[in-house]
């Protein structure tokens, strides 16, 4: 138990593999035909993680802004796709990952640096120990509450087009027309993050305050950090789901104000 | 009071016909061949080309909303955002007299949207349309789910606000409806459309 926690050797892994494979076996009994998909994103996930490990480990050894802030621009730039793949009626075009990276880039990052500068102050403020993972759990977060917002927006949109173009037709402004369906993209982009704080600590033990109690911190001060890192998380969330669920709006519809459908890819 | 020049869809050939103050114009024409296509560009709810003017006034010249409260559609399926009938009605008073008149009663408004008839829904789509004021009226199949009776009331409101200055685009499949109202007639096929003679 050298540092404090329990070094994990390839067996360990294999262990959990083993687990993976079970899902997958048990998705081939069962005919739910997800082994495909089970076994691509256990892959995936090993290999990003893995990657992600060397990325971290050559930049930690260079403390340099310039490859702390490329990182984190790639990171937007995943997150930015992710949120596209998971649109049913997503915008045509750039804007499909254009507003999800935009309103990530908008609330993770002024979340990032407020914690960077206000609570955690690392020296220097670039130090990519902090500013790498917390930007990392800051989007992950925000990519799921961002891609939630803009599906029920545009589904909605589609889906309640007599309702909007409805207002319209008596003189209603875009945004006014737009209104409950704003409201409710917003709600299901929140929902998550509420549900989350809500259980936490009573069901659910948050990952990151287990892996610190993991490698040794007392856990009074694991705690500390978890609920600093929540309460960030549920910024950049409202932050970034009112950003992108605006862009879309405004984008959905015209300077005339008009609906505009076409706007979605086909 | 209603000038068009020119006016383009992708779904609609260039076409320029006039509407006068008062005036009736029934628009014809099979399924699918562009008479809701019209409607729409004449309310500027899609992209068109060309210009359409309002006492003299471009389209361009006002906002979209200025527009749309001047030159009113009622679509044949007419959409419904809140919950309650009554949601979609500032100024309930004037709503119910003009309601009265089409046969309403005033206890529909206090009723869900979904618990309306599809009549009853349409004729209220029109008393919401006429409580903006407009000096256009767009109205696309008013009457074709209608009971006789609610038709005549219907149609004898729209013919008093006519009489009033009201200018109409009136779209019906039914003959005998077309030779009621109709001062003159348009026909659309293929999304071209002919300015009729009159009727």
């Amino acid at each position: 138990m050298e540092n404090g926690y329990i070094a994990l050797g390839a067996g360990d892994l294999a262990v959990g593999a083993a687990l993976i494979a079970l899902d997958a076996g048990l998705s081939l009994y069962l005919r739910l035909g997800l082994e495909r998909q089970i076994l691509v994103a256990g892959v995936r996930m090993a290999v990003q993680l893995g990657i992600m490990g060397m990325v971290l480990t050559s930049l930690f050894s260079h403390v340099s802004p310039l490859f702390t802030g490329l990182a984190a621009m790639a990171m937007i730039g995943f997150a930015g796709m992710e949120v596209a793949g998971r649109q049913d009626k997503p915008l045509s075009g750039v804007w499909n990952w254009g507003v999800g990276i935009g309103s990530m880039t908008l609330s993770a990052t002024l979340v990032t640096a407020l914690a960077l500068t206000t609570a955690l102050k690392p020296d220097p403020w670039y130090a990519p120990h902090y500013a790498i993972p917390l930007l990392g759990m800051i989007l992950g977060n925000t990519m799921t509450g961002v891609a939630l917002g803009l599906n029920v927006l545009t589904s909605g949109a589609v889906a309640g087009r007599g309702a909007i173009e409805a207002q319209l037709m008596l003189g209603a402004p875009r945004f006014q027309a737009l209104a409950p369906l704003v409201r409710k993209s917003l709600r299901t982009a929140l929902m998550p993050i509420i549900n989350t704080m809500a259980a936490t600590g009573v069901v659910s033990l948050p990952g990151m305050m287990t892996g610190q109690i993991l490698g040794g911190v007392p856990p009074e001060e694991a705690v500390k950090y978890q609920i600093l890192i929540l309460s960030l998380v549920a910024g950049a969330i409202g932050i970034g789901a009112i950003a992108a669920v605006l862009i879309a709006a405004w984008r959905l519809t015209d300077h005339r104000h008009r609906l505009r459908l076409d706007r979605l890819k086909r | 009071m209603l000038r068009v020049e020119n006016l383009a869809t992708p779904g609609l050939q260039p076409c320029s016909f006039r509407v006068g103050r008062g005036e009736c114009v029934v628009v014809q024409g099979p399924s699918g061949a562009g008479k809701t296509v019209l409607m729409r560009a004449l309310a500027d709810l899609d992209p068109s080309q060309g210009e359409i003017y309002l006492l003299d006034v471009a389209r361009t010249a006002m906002t979209g909303p200025q527009w749309r409260r001047k030159v009113g559609y009622v679509p044949a399926e007419p959409g419904w955002w809140g919950e309650v009938i009554a949601d979609h009605f500032p100024d309930q008073a004037r709503a119910v007299a003009v309601a009265q008149e089409l046969g309403l009663s005033e206890s529909v408004f206090d009723r869900a949207v979904n618990q309306a008839s599809t009549g009853e829904r349409l004729r209220l789509a029109l008393v919401r349309a006429l409580l903006t004021d407009p000096l256009v009226l767009l109205l696309d199949e008013p009457t074709a789910a209608l009971d006789p009776e609610s038709t005549q009331k219907t149609e004898a409101l729209i013919a008093a606000r006519i009489r009033q200055g009201l200018s109409v685009l009136w779209t019906t499949h039914d003959r005998a409806q077309a030779t009621r109202m109709a001062s003159r007639i348009l026909t659309v096929e293929s999304g071209l459309v002919s300015d009729g003679r009159a009727a």
